[in-house]
């Protein structure tokens, strides 16, 4: 899994520009499935047919980046965020631009840091002039961190382990499921992390009677750390509540039972910001019972995050035993 | 059963945002084996757990009416545990300034009683008592072992505050979740008045789940029923000092009908009609936002829905002593009654036109 | 003139009317047919019977404003802003309140009764007021209700070097031009939704769109030019006269790419300038539009406007006559080659 986890971090596609990586993954699962097919918005739906119970499994493929907005005449780019990314996280970070084109983000003068802002910030691709920047890089293309995948053993760092972290998972888990006892809905889902997007219109479509999200969650095992239970080496993390979900009991309870019977490391998880596709699932049409099974994850949304192999492990466990499981609701 | 006696039964009952099972049961309870059985045609449940109580209507195609009211109230939720202390997270909009000092049950393999506790004025610095305490430096005391505490509580458990609802002079009554049982016991009301009643429209009234997070309990409810229009029945502010008289509303001058974008015109005239012809005393109140009550997910299910608002006075939102004028309360259901049986296939008809 | 009577029309978000009957009352005989949803969005299909990918076209008829919100025992209305409005642009203008227009002005202290210091300040709105020239409370009562709403009263007019100022371009620009691209015939069948409630948070548009459930929707909106100073030039997001506004993403929608490519590649072909808007914050309708149902592949585009949601704003009429011309042409370029995506 660790090969896998690192050709699907290296590929850049943040939310909007998902194509590279569902290329990729409809590669992989291709000989895994009854049925492939991309959606309006371009979620990728991979569809394994056991009968019963309809469960939808999401994990989105895009990651944070930034857009570029302006390219001024001296050849700086200005630019915007798209998904979550504090300011301060950017300074002297690297990007990538689709053509391999590399840029370094510096900061105009803040005299206190509580004053930075993205407006502040700006892309250097060390072009001496606005129209030999033009050349490289145009005005709405988008870039991603630029981070190389560093193996630790049982841990590894990685630019968008969220949430290639959790494609991993679910692609790993398509490959081991032998006999599903329900119908998967297995979905790679984009834009997620503008808002739940792709989950909206993809369970919108889809209609499950089960939705359960795969994606990472913050850890509280760091030093003084704010006081999250959730730590690395502690197991598959059985979501109870975020911003955008509270899981619904019979799933929460579900996946419980599973864990503790097919002795698979769990750890339950209260995160108190932030959300995942299920929070838009649930609230699909006319209500869908939800939950999450998390990978705990150091230093979130940086270039550098990092998790255990272990608990990715126990994660696609989880899914399998969830996909073999005869489900009553 | 008086209206004052559900209310306490159903405030003191444990129901926080996404768990509110307890509560449900007291209103499933009543409707199916209580009184209320013979007030409904039919009881059903949602798979958010919304319960939709239906009295159905006259003719061949009703029109569908839906009343909403939330059940869930704000709550704490244990997201660690740190050497048999507890440390804890919202479950809906709580000030933080009103847990310091407060008692509260934790809902865990038993309910634990225990202590927000704070910290001695004789061990704090002179400059820290100015600040208010953040939730993040907050704990909760059990008294047991942390040996004991890690057999009993896990993360994830539910935490309520620990109030019990007391009558105060004038038929005034204080208690926790108010927001939103007093609208809740206003739609029991409600259906006690129509069930003698041969109306027109098909009224379902819906008890909704997780309001506090969102509303959402109501976007599911409203999809699924997809009524052609909607009430929701919340609570507003009622008057106390430092508030304009337009941010607050008097006890005992009855329900407040509220106009804004999440009420189409029309419904409120529908409204103040109501009242005038039944002498109910009413207020009105100005909302300039959509947001924050069931209405704002309820005008907008599938291709629009024409919604309304109706509120509860209530001082001290949000607080474990939320006060309300039981007249209110009753006044409110009267209204609902009234306004679901003027709703005819004409009244229908003239919502779209615009 | 088309802009000017639009711009003065009276329509704060949730009381459209005269706004809707203008515009139904001119677009009568021209579609196939007209409706009003439970909400008070205006659709007018045309080419039902045509061939082709269904395509939405929207625009929003309200406007920004303030709403009474309590009658003072003096008889001065309180208020507050429906809609995103910078308070600061308040004080000392003259209004228009509820359904019968009675004329008001937004009063505050005056600058000799005030200390130094106080200038400094914003005037908060809850200190701020409309007079109407009640003599108290029961007097202002007989010609205003609480929940009434209010708008700026301004007269529309042309300026300066091309340019139009006015209230409410925001959005009525963007009716205007779904106005003229009614009167041609597209072999296409297009669902025109004249929307209501967008700056109280996109609500119309997100129930037509479920009902109309379209193959592809454009938004015609106004937005920011910030071409003033003291914004430096990557700040300014669009810039009047350089026609319209092609978004690549704002707050509630990433536009696909290939979509921003054929709008791109239609003008450049029909020689039609067009910028595209720097800024990725503030959200339209297109963000609800295509998480509608199953999703729909959605853009906008923008005309250009000065101090946007406030009293008056600025366009370009070049830039709005760009405007009309890029969507035409975007339209005659699905005829012949249906959807871009």
């Amino acid at each position: 899994m660790k090969e896998l986890l690192r050709k699907l971090t290296t590929i850049a596609a943040p939310s909007g520009r998902e194509e590279p990586v569902r290329t990729f993954i409809a590669a992989e699962i291709q000989d895994y499935c009854d049925e492939l097919k991309v959606d309006t918005l371009g979620n990728l739906i991979a569809i394994k047919r056991g009968g019963g119970t309809k469960i939808q499994f999401a994990a989105h493929m895009d990651e944070i980046g930034i857009i570029v907005t302006t390219i001024d005449e001296k050849g700086f780019l200005r630019f915007g965020n798209i998904g979550g990314i504090s300011p301060h996280r950017l300074i002297a970070q690297r990007v990538r631009f689709k053509d391999g084109t590399i840029g370094v983000i510096g900061s105009e003068k803040v005299d206190d840091l509580k004053d930075l802002t993205l407006e502040k910030l700006y892309i250097d691709i060390g072009a001496a002039s606005e129209a030999e920047a033009k050349t490289k890089v145009g005005v709405g293309e988008i870039a991603a961190f630029d981070r190389d995948f560093a193996d630790l053993g049982q841990r590894v760092v990685a630019k968008a382990l969220d949430n290639r972290a959790g494609c991993a998972v679910l692609i790993e888990a398509l490959k081991r499921v032998e006999k599903p006892q329900n119908d998967l809905y297995c979905t790679f889902t984009v834009q997620e992390e503008v808002g739940l997007r792709g989950a909206r219109t993809s369970a919108f479509g889809i209609e499950p009677d089960l939705g359960i999200a795969l994606d990472v969650t913050g850890t509280g095992d760091t030093p003084e750390a704010p006081k999250l239970a959730m730590k690395l080496g502690g197991g598959a993390a059985i979501k109870i509540k975020d911003s955008y979900l509270i899981t619904h009991p019979l799933v929460k309870d579900l996946l419980t039972e599973l864990a503790e019977q097919h002795g698979i490391p769990y750890q339950y998880e209260v995160l108190p910001f932030g959300g995942t596709d299920a929070g838009a699932i649930h609230l699909t049409k006319a209500g869908i019972p939800s939950g999450v099974i998390s990978i705990p994850c150091r230093y979130l949304h940086s270039p550098s995050e990092m998790l255990d192999l272990n608990d990715l492990e126990a994660a696609v466990r989880l899914v399998v035993a969830t996909m073999e499981h005869p489900i009553t609701l | 059963m008086q209206p004052e006696t559900l209310l306490e039964q159903l405030t003191n009952a444990v129901g926080p945002s996404g768990r509110e099972d307890r509560a449900a049961q007291i209103i499933v309870d009543f409707f199916t084996t209580g009184e209320g059985q013979s007030w409904i045609t039919e009881l059903h449940r949602d798979r958010l757990g919304n319960i939709m109580l239906r009295k159905k209507g006259g003719g061949a195609n009703p029109p569908r009416l839906m009343l909403a009211a939330h059940l869930d109230e704000i709550g704490l939720i244990v997201s660690a545990i740190e050497d048999g202390f507890l440390r804890f997270s919202p479950i809906g909009g709580i000030d933080q300034r009103v847990l310091l000092g407060q008692e509260v049950i934790v809902h865990s393999r038993e309910d634990l009683p225990g202590i927000i506790g704070a910290k001695p004025p004789h061990l704090q610095q002179p400059d820290e008592r100015k600040k208010a305490v953040k939730l993040e430096e907050m704990t909760i005391d059990l008294g047991l072992s942390p040996e004991r505490v890690a057999a009993l509580v896990q993360v994830g458990d539910t935490i309520t505050i620990k109030r019990d609802c007391c009558a105060l002079k004038n038929n005034v009554y204080a208690g926790k979740a108010m927001d939103d049982r007093a609208g809740v016991v206003a739609l029991v009301e409600c259906l006690r008045r129509l069930k003698n009643f041969n109306h027109q429209a098909e009224v379902v009234a819906v008890v909704t789940v997780q309001e506090e997070l969102g509303v959402r309990g109501a976007f599911v409810s409203s999809f699924g029923l997809n009524p052609d229009l909607g009430l929701a029945v919340d609570v507003t502010h009622g008057e106390m000092p430092g508030l304009a008289d337009y941010e607050g509303f008097k006890l005992g001058q009855g329900p407040v009908i509220v106009t804004g974008p999440q009420v189409h015109p029309l419904i409120f005239e529908k409204l103040t009609a109501a009242a005038e012809a039944g002498k109910i005393k009413y207020q009105v109140e100005a909302e300039v936002t959509p947001r924050g009550t069931d209405a704002y997910a309820i005008q907008v299910a599938q291709a629009g829905v024409a919604s309304g608002l109706l509120s509860i006075p209530l001082r001290y939102m949000h607080t474990s002593v939320e006060t309300l004028a039981l007249d209110d309360l009753k006044e409110t259901g009267r209204l609902l009654a009234e306004f679901s049986m003027a709703v005819d296939d004409a009244f229908l008809e003239g919502l779209k036109c615009y | 003139m088309l802009l000017k009577e639009l711009s003065e029309l009276n329509g704060v978000s949730s009381r459209e009317t005269p706004v809707r009957h203008f515009i139904r009352d001119r677009i009568g005989g021209k579609v196939d047919s007209i409706s009003t949803d439970r909400l008070g969005n205006l659709i007018a299909l045309k080419g039902q019977t045509k061939k082709g990918p269904k395509i939405m076209l929207s625009a929003h008829m309200d406007e920004v404003g303030l709403m009474v919100v309590g009658i003072d025992p003096s008889g001065l209305l309180k208020i507050k802003t429906v809609g995103g409005i910078d308070e600061r642009v308040l004080i000392s203008k003259r209004v228009l309140v509820g359904p019968k227009q009675i004329p008001g002005v937004i009063g505050a202290k005056p600058i000799h009764l005030q200390e130094r210091e106080e200038r400094q300040n914003p005037m908060k709105i809850s200190a701020l007021f409309v007079d109407v020239g009640a003599t108290d409370r029961s007097d202002a009562e007989k010609d205003v209700k609480i929940g009434d709403l209010i708008a700026f009263d301004v007269k529309a007019e042309a300026f300066g070097d091309g340019l139009f100022k006015g209230k409410a371009l925001d959005d009525r620009a963007g009716c205007a031009v779904l106005l003229d691209l009614i009167e041609n015939q597209y072999d296409l069948p297009l669902a025109f939704a004249f929307t209501v409630q967008e700056e109280v948070g996109l609500r119309g548009a997100t129930v037509a769109a479920f009902g109309l459930n379209p193959d592809l929707a454009f938004v015609v909106e106004t937005t920011s030019a910030g071409d003033v100073p003291p914004l430096k030039n990557h700040q300014a997001s669009t810039r009047l006269g350089q026609g319209p506004a092609i978004s690549f993403m704002d707050h509630a929608i990433i536009v696909n790419p290939a979509l921003v490519e054929q709008l791109v590649a239609v003008a450049e072909e029909a020689g039609i300038a067009y910028q595209f808007r720097q800024a990725t914050s503030g959200g339209t309708e297109a963000g609800v539009i295509n998480q509608a149902r199953t999703g729909v592949p959605a853009a906008v585009i923008s005309i250009p406007c000065r101090y946007i949601h406030s009293p008056v704003s600025v366009l370009n009429l070049d830039d709005f006559a760009q405007t009309i011309k890029l969507l035409d042409a975007v339209l005659r370029k699905i005829e012949q080659r249906g959807l871009p995506v």
